[in-house]
């Protein structure tokens, strides 16, 4: 199961070591993490999306709780919340029909399309992760070059009060 | 504000957390530190290893229930102290390590003796501050001591550059701190509490198991009236042992992997646990699985994250476990809440405990280990504090030595730390120098820590150190004996060195013990000694300690002695 885990951290350096680190001593996954401070420096949030299963996602939390450095966690209710990724994809041109293609498929998944070469294109593109691996598996026959993607950021929806 | 530099706003912060005594050794980057010792009313002991500085503040925090300080310097001094460290933290001790760092400007360029304790300790501590400046330091002494000391004790390191330790600036105190992520205490909440009890009560087979808790927060009272007020068995983990007076009629001692039979087999019986202060370990509880089968498990704790991680809870009450005792006696004697003497379950208790006491078939030897541990409880007054090393007299210990005063049993129950009971002990001694303190050792750890004897013998602590010396590492030869198809592997101490000896090297007292007889004179002229008495009692090397649960089986496939 994949859950995603909200904490609010010190904004302190080794936090984020820290934080890995229980992780992997503890034996629990990260699927991805991103980091980055909030309206109050501080304070940074980390986001961290996991595959695990309820009870170990349940002591993954009560772990991150009992960290001193941690302010505050959460677990995000998918339906409930806003969650985002970002991602720069370098995909090869190999001939000049291409890269019309590409700019097409991409123009259908709101991509902005950033460097356009002879020989490659790089799109980037803010979405949840199954639209950009759908997106992934549309260009893959192009050939892809190089992928960067930050991971998941999510914030709950609504207001304190209703959360 | 005065100025000062950071060393001695270290030792005015130790003095203001009330610390009198400390452990450790010097090095080139904790000099400015000792400088300031030794201006200092705090009370120095030298030990001759850093790990060793590390369980005596250890020893000292458990049985003071105050943080263990000890310090050690940069590098090796600082990797020294990880065992330590990493000991304390899994038996949920109270300590304050104090290491020296190379100069700030050093760090990170592979100084001579940098290590990067604060890295390498990051898993074992429960927290690990490197103060940047001299003007942090006294702030973060006050919340290394908080955060040592609440909650679920723990040690907490504190990392200090040389050159922060050397500067000098006006230096502020706090009076008190605050840590946001930080919240040691939660309430028991009243409600669970209520349906715990209601849980107990209409149980048919309800037993008590006791854990290392119980003892932190010193729950002794509280545990015993539950117990008496509604007719429970009370087991104990290792941890918990002598929680619950090892004497009374309805203690069944320790369960788990060389548990009691009859704690064992009562345990397997239940139908509804009250845990109090356990984290259900793997060496008490067998598998986790079987364990929770058929069981309603109360699970009380101060750490919410113990509730659910090795068990499924029915009621989980997260809070002091004294507190949460405290309030369900209240609960009980207001409501006038008192269980009948005629219930069976009581009856079955006192038939299993009488089964196993008359049949239970103990080794035959003249030093046989069961023997040797009764003869010292004999002679041994209650209020003496036990420490223990780690292997086969560990779990002798377990089984023969009777806690009888809550309290006084002390032994490295999670990570299981040879080399730990003797400088514990002295720790121990330096926390409560009335009272005997005895290390049940075998020759292989008691090996590991044996130069602490020039600290007991020069610092004036004075310990007994009891060997049942087997010749050999007893408990892998009981496992290669048992598992391994007799192949006996790098077990072979050949009874080197003579320990005797080794204690009158020192200037201690060395007795050889090689009766029952013996080993009483031995222990009765040590309690009268002015200086260490190391007791070296050969016994036989091919006793094996049992019950034996094996690893990754439930407690019910106990393996008996035949």
């Amino acid at each position: 199961m994949w859950s995603i885990i909200s904490v609010l951290v010190e904004n302190k350096p080794g936090i984020l070591f820290k934080v890995t680190n229980l992780f992997r001593s503890r034996n629990f996954n990260i699927d991805s993490i991103s980091v980055g401070i909030t309206e109050n420096p501080e304070f940074s949030r980390m986001t961290i999306t996991t595959l695990g299963d309820e009870k170990q996602v349940a002591q993954i939390i009560k772990q991150l709780d009992k960290m001193i450095d941690t302010i505050e966690v959460k677990r995000l209710d998918e339906k409930m919340s806003v969650y985002r990724e970002l991602v720069l994809m370098k995909i090869k041109v190999s001939k000049p029909s291409d890269s019309m293609e590409i700019m097409n498929i991409a123009k259908a998944f709101e991509c902005e399309i950033h460097d356009v070469r002879k020989t490659s294109i790089m799109v980037e593109l803010t979405a949840t992760p199954d639209r950009i691996n759908a997106f992934e598996d549309l260009v893959r026959g192009y050939g892809i070059i190089d992928i960067a993607r930050t991971g998941i950021c999510a914030l709950a929806r609504g207001g304190t009060d209703e959360s | 504000m005065e100025k000062m530099s950071g060393a001695r706003s270290l030792m005015v912060a130790l003095e203001k957390e009330g610390v009198d005594i400390a452990f450790g050794l010097p090095g080139g980057a904790n000099l400015p530190i000792y400088d300031e010792l030794y201006k200092s009313n705090i009370r120095h002991i030298l030990a001759r290893h850093e790990q060793s500085a590390a369980h005596m503040a250890d020893g000292f925090g458990r049985v003071s229930r105050r943080p263990g300080v000890c310090f050690a310097t940069s590098g090796p001094g600082a990797t020294n102290i990880v065992t330590g460290i990493a000991t304390a933290q899994a038996d949920s001790a109270p300590m304050v390590a104090i290491t020296g760092q190379v100069p700030l400007k050093m760090i990170g360029r592979d100084a001579f003796q940098e290590s990067d304790i604060i890295g390498i300790s990051n898993p074992i501590v429960k927290y690990a501050f490197q103060p940047t400046s001299a003007t942090e330091i006294p702030e973060v002494v006050k919340k290394a001591f908080y955060i040592a000391s609440t909650g679920r004790p723990g040690p907490v390191l504190i990392d200090i550059p040389k050159d922060v330790q050397q500067n000098e600036a006006e230096i502020p105190f706090p009076s008190e701190v605050k840590i946001r992520g930080y919240h040691p205490w939660v309430d028991p909440d009243i409600t669970q509490i209520e349906r715990a009890i209601d849980m107990l009560l209409s149980a048919e087979r309800p037993i008590i198991l006791a854990g290392g808790g119980v003892i932190i927060s010193g729950a002794f009272a509280e545990i015993q009236s539950i117990a008496e007020l509604l007719l429970i068995p009370v087991v104990t983990t290792f941890k918990g042992k002598g929680s619950f007076p090892e004497n009374h009629p309805l203690s069944l001692g320790p369960i788990g992997m060389h548990g009691h039979a009859e704690a064992n087999k009562m345990m397997t019986e239940a139908d509804c646990v009250l845990a109090a202060g356990s984290r259900f370990s793997d060496r008490s509880v067998g598998t986790f699985e079987e364990f929770e089968k058929r069981l309603k498990i109360i699970h009380m704790d101060v750490d919410p994250a113990e509730i659910g991680k090795n068990q499924t809870t029915t009621v989980a009450i997260v809070g002091d476990v004294k507190a949460s005792l405290r309030i369900m006696v209240k609960m009980l004697v207001q409501k006038a809440i008192k269980r009948n003497e005629d219930y069976p379950w009581v009856k079955r208790m006192k038939e299993t405990k009488d089964y196993y006491r008359e049949n239970l078939k103990l080794h035959d030897h003249p030093l046989a280990a069961a023997k040797v541990l009764r003869k010292l409880r004999e002679v041994l007054p209650h209020q003496s504090i036990v420490t223990t090393e780690v292997g086969q007299h560990q779990m002798w210990a377990s089984l023969f030595f009777d806690v009888i005063q809550p309290g006084t049993f002390f032994s490295s129950t999670g990570l299981g730390t040879m080399g730990w009971g003797f400088p514990a002990a002295i720790g121990a001694k330096a926390a409560k120098p009335g009272v005997p303190v005895v290390d049940i050792a075998g020759e292989g750890s008691f090996n590991m820590t044996e130069n602490s004897l020039a600290v007991s013998v020069l610092d004036n602590l004075p310990v007994i150190v009891f060997i049942m010396n087997n010749f050999s590492l007893g408990m892998v030869a009981q496992w290669q004996r048992t598992f391994y198809d007799r192949r006996m592997m790098a077990i072979d101490l050949k009874n080197c060195p003579d320990y005797v000896k080794i204690a009158q090297a020192y200037g201690a007292q060395g007795i050889r013990a090689q009766s029952l007889d013996e080993i009483g004179n031995a222990v009765k002229t040590a309690l009268k000694s002015d200086v260490a008495t190391v007791i070296d009692i050969p016994i036989d090397p091919q006793e094996d300690v049992l019950p034996f649960v094996a690893p990754g089986t439930p407690l019910t496939d106990m393996i008996l002695p035949s």
